[in-house]
C-alpha cells in the first residue's frame, strides 16, 4: 500500500523526492512539480444554524490556496463516490483512492456569538490514515479568511514538510491615473489580494514600501516635504513618523535590520549616493559605503551579518555583498545585462534580483556567491522581488509597455514555474511580502 | 555677511514650502499655458519672466542613456539660465532629475539625483549662488513622454530648473 503510494508519487515529482521511511504523504518541492498532487475537498460541514456561508466560502479559499501554489489539484466533488457525511463519520479510503485522491481533507465549521470554530482533519488517504492530528481553530467572524489560510498553512506543511505562506500579508503601493500623473497609495492586502487596506492617501508620492520582520511596521519613501525622505508607519494605528537619518539631501530605499531596530537605506547629497545605517533605538549613524558611484537597494542576511546591494561602480549596476558593518564589498554578478534590487531569500541561500537585458527585464535568483544564476521571468518590465516567508515563492511587479501601461503585481515559484498575477482593485507594484502572522 | 547668509537660509526655506510640493514636477511650459504667453508667470516677451526663463531660455536639459555627463547643448542652456538667474536675483531655483523607465525604481532615483547635481554644479560655477539652488529627484516616477520608445525616453531623461520667486 505504501510502497503503491510513493510509486505513485515518485511520478508526481521531478527527483528528489522525500521518500521517509513511514511514507507519509510527502511531497518535496525540488525542481517543480510535473503533476499536481491531487486532493479531495468536501465542503466543509456546518454545524448549527448560521455557519452555511461561512462553511463555503471557508472551504474555498483553503482550495484556492492550494491550488495556488501550482503543487496541488482539486478533485470536483461530482467525482466523488461517497458523499462526505460528517467530520466525525469513518472515512471510507477505498472510495477516495477509487478517484485517485491523495489527499483528503475533512472539517466542520460552527458559528455563535460572532465567534467561528473551524476544525479539521487531513487523511493520506493511500496510507489509510490521518496525517498530524486534527486541528481546532477559534476566531472571529471577521477573521474566517486567516482561519481559511492557517487551515491551508497546515496543510501544505504537513505535505511538503516546508513552512507555509498563505496567512501573511503584502504591503505594496496601489496606483490610479494616467501614467504622466500617477497617484500612489501605500496598501496593505492579505496575501492572496483579498482585504486591502490603504495606509496614505494620495496626495504624495509614496514608493517602494518595506515590511519590518515582525510585520507591525512598514518603512516607505515620502514625497511628503518635496524631497524624497523615509517614514517609518504603524501597521495597527497607521500612525506614521519621519526617520531622522543623517543629513543628506534625499534618503531613500530603506529596509529594516532582521531585529528591526536599524534602517539601511540610500543617502543623495550632491549627486553621490551611498548606503547608511541608522539605530531606531540610539539614533546613531553610521556610513557604510563610500564610494563616488550609486550604491542602493540594501537588503541584509537573514543572520543580519551581511548586507547584498546594488552599485554602478564597475560602469554598470552590479550586485555586491559586503560586512553589515561596511568594508570591502564583493561583486557577484557577472552575467550579461545589468543587475538591481538584490533581495536575500529568508533561507539565506539565495539572492533574488531585477535583470535588465537586451531589452527585457527578469526577476531572477542565483546562489550567493554568484553561481547557479536562473531566470524565472521576461517581460518588458519586471521589478523588485519580494520572498514569501518560507522561500518558496517571489512577488514582483511587471509593468504593461505603452501610454497606457501600468503595473500589477505577480507571484512566480523559484523554479519559474506558477507565474500567476495577484489580483488588486487598482493598478500595483513594489510588494513586500510579511511574515506569517501569528 | 552674517546677516546675508541667514537671509537666504530663510529664503530657501520658504521656498521649500511653497514651491516644492510633490505636484509640482518639471511643470515648465506646460504650467505656463504652452505659449498662452500672460499667465501668472509673466509674459514670455518680458525677459524677466519665468515664461521668458521655461520656453525662450528652456528649463530643461537631456541627458543620454545612464549618463549625467552634459552635452554642449545642455551646456549652451544652462549658460542661458545661469546668466538669467544672476540677472533675476530673486528666484530661486529647484533643479529635479528624472531618469527614463529602463531601470529599476530606486537605481533611477539616485541617477535623477546626479543629473539634477550635475546641472547645479554647472550654474554653480557660472556663479549662481549655490545658497539659490536645490535639487531634488523624482527618478522615473514623473514621466513627461509616455510612449515606451527613445522617442519618449530622451524627453525624460531630463533635468528641469524649476523657479520660483525667493520671497523678497
Amino acid at each position: 500500500m505504501i510502497r503503491k503510494f510513493l510509486a505513485v508519487l515518485a511520478m508526481f515529482v521531478w527527483a528528489d523526492v522525500a521518500l521517509a521511511q513511514s511514507g507519509p504523504l510527502r511531497l518535496t518541492i525540488t525542481d517543480g512539480v510535473i503533476e499536481p498532487l491531487p486532493f479531495a475537498l468536501p465542503t466543509f460541514q456546518p454545524e448549527g444554524a448560521g455557519a452555511e456561508q461561512v462553511a463555503a466560502d471557508l472551504s474555498q479559499v483553503i482550495a484556492s490556496d492550494l491550488i495556488g501554489t501550482g503543487l496541488f489539484r482539486q478533485i470536483p466533488s461530482s467525482a466523488f463516490i461517497s458523499p462526505y457525511t460528517g467530520f466525525s463519520q469513518p472515512i471510507a479510503y477505498a472510495d477516495w483512492r477509487a478517484i485517485n485522491a491523495q489527499a483528503l481533507i475533512t472539517g466542520a465549521v460552527a458559528v455563535s456569538g460572532g465567534q467561528v470554530e473551524v476544525k479539521f482533519r487531513l487523511y493520506d488517504v493511500f496510507s489509510g490514515g490521518e496525517l498530524g492530528d486534527g486541528l481546532r481553530f477559534v476566531g472571529s467572524v471577521d477573521g474566517w479568511r486567516r482561519m481559511a489560510h492557517k487551515v491551508a498553512d497546515t496543510v501544505y506543511s504537513r505535505i511538503t514538510g516546508e513552512g507555509g505562506y498563505f496567512d501573511s500579508r503584502v504591503v505594496f503601493v496601489a496606483e490610479t491615473g494616467p501614467k504622466d500623473a500617477r497617484q500612489k497609495r501605500l496598501a496593505i492586502m492579505d496575501y492572496d489580494g483579498a482585504g486591502v487596506q490603504y495606509l496614505t492617501d494620495s496626495g504624495t508620492l509614496v514608493i517602494a514600501p518595506r515590511f519590518s520582520p515582525s510585520g507591525d511596521r512598514v518603512l516607505y519613501t515620502t514625497f511628503e516635504s518635496g524631497f524624497p525622505r523615509i517614514n517609518m508607519i504603524d501597521v495597527a494605528t497607521v500612525g506614521r513618523q519621519q526617520i531622522t537619518t543623517a543629513a543628506g539631501e534625499m534618503a531613500f530605499s530603506p529596509r529594516f535590520s532582521r531585529d528591526g531596530n536599524q534602517v539601511i537605506y540610500s543617502l543623495s547629497s550632491g549627486g553621490n549616493t551611498d548606503i547608511w545605517r541608522t539605530d531606531l533605538l540610539t539614533g546613531q549613524h553610521t556610513r557604510l559605503t563610500s564610494a563616488p558611484s550609486i550604491e542602493t537597494a540594501p537588503s541584509f542576511s537573514p543572520d543580519g551579518s551581511q548586507i547584498v546591494f546594488e552599485s554602478d561602480r564597475s560602469g554598470s549596476p552590479q550586485l555586491y555583498i559586503m560586512s553589515a558593518t561596511g568594508g570591502e564589498a564583493r561583486r557577484i554578478s557577472f552575467g550579461d545585462g545589468r543587475y538591481g534590487t538584490p533581495v536575500w531569500s529568508p533561507r539565506g541561500d539565495l539572492v533574488a534580483f531585477t535583470k535588465q537585458n537586451a531589452g527585457r527585464f527578469h526577476i531572477g535568483v542565483m546562489r550567493t556567491d554568484g553561481s547557479e544564476e536562473r531566470l524565472l521571468t521576461a517581460s518588458f518590465l519586471d521589478e523588485g522581488p519580494t520572498w514569501s516567508p518560507n522561500g518558496r515563492v517571489l512577488m514582483f511587479f511587471r509593468e504593461t509597455q505603452g501610454a497606457a501601461g501600468a503595473p500589477s503585481l505577480y507571484s512566480v515559484d523559484i523554479s519559474g514555474r506558477n507565474l500567476r498575477q495577484v489580483p488588486t482593485v487598482t493598478f500595483a507594484s513594489d510588494p513586500s511580502w510579511g511574515p506569517l502572522q501569528r | 555677511m552674517k546677516t546675508l547668509t541667514k537671509a537666504a537660509l530663510i529664503v530657501l526655506a520658504l521656498s521649500t514650502a511653497a514651491c516644492t510640493r510633490p505636484d509640482r514636477f518639471g511643470t515648465g511650459a506646460d504650467a505656463t499655458g504652452a505659449g498662452a504667453g500672460f499667465g501668472a508667470d509673466g509674459s514670455i516677451t518680458d525677459p524677466t519672466s519665468p515664461a521668458y526663463f521655461n520656453q525662450t531660455i528652456g528649463d530643461r536639459v537631456l541627458f543620454q542613456v545612464d549618463q549625467s555627463t552634459l552635452t554642449p547643448e545642455a551646456m549652451s542652456v544652462l549658460e542661458g539660465q545661469a546668466r538669467w538667474l544672476l540677472d533675476n536675483a530673486q528666484y530661486l531655483a529647484v533643479i529635479e532629475g528624472h531618469a527614463d523607465e529602463q531601470g529599476t525604481r530606486e537605481y533611477n532615483l539616485a541617477l535623477g539625483a546626479r543629473r539634477a547635481n550635475a546641472v547645479r554644479e554647472y550654474l554653480v560655477s557660472r556663479g549662481v549662488p549655490v545658497t539659490r539652488l536645490q535639487t531634488v529627484s523624482y527618478g522615473k516616477e514623473r514621466p513627461l513622454a509616455i510612449c515606451s520608445d527613445e522617442t519618449c525616453y530622451s524627453q525624460n531623461r531630463r533635468a528641469v530648473t524649476v523657479i520660483s520667486l525667493g520671497g523678497l
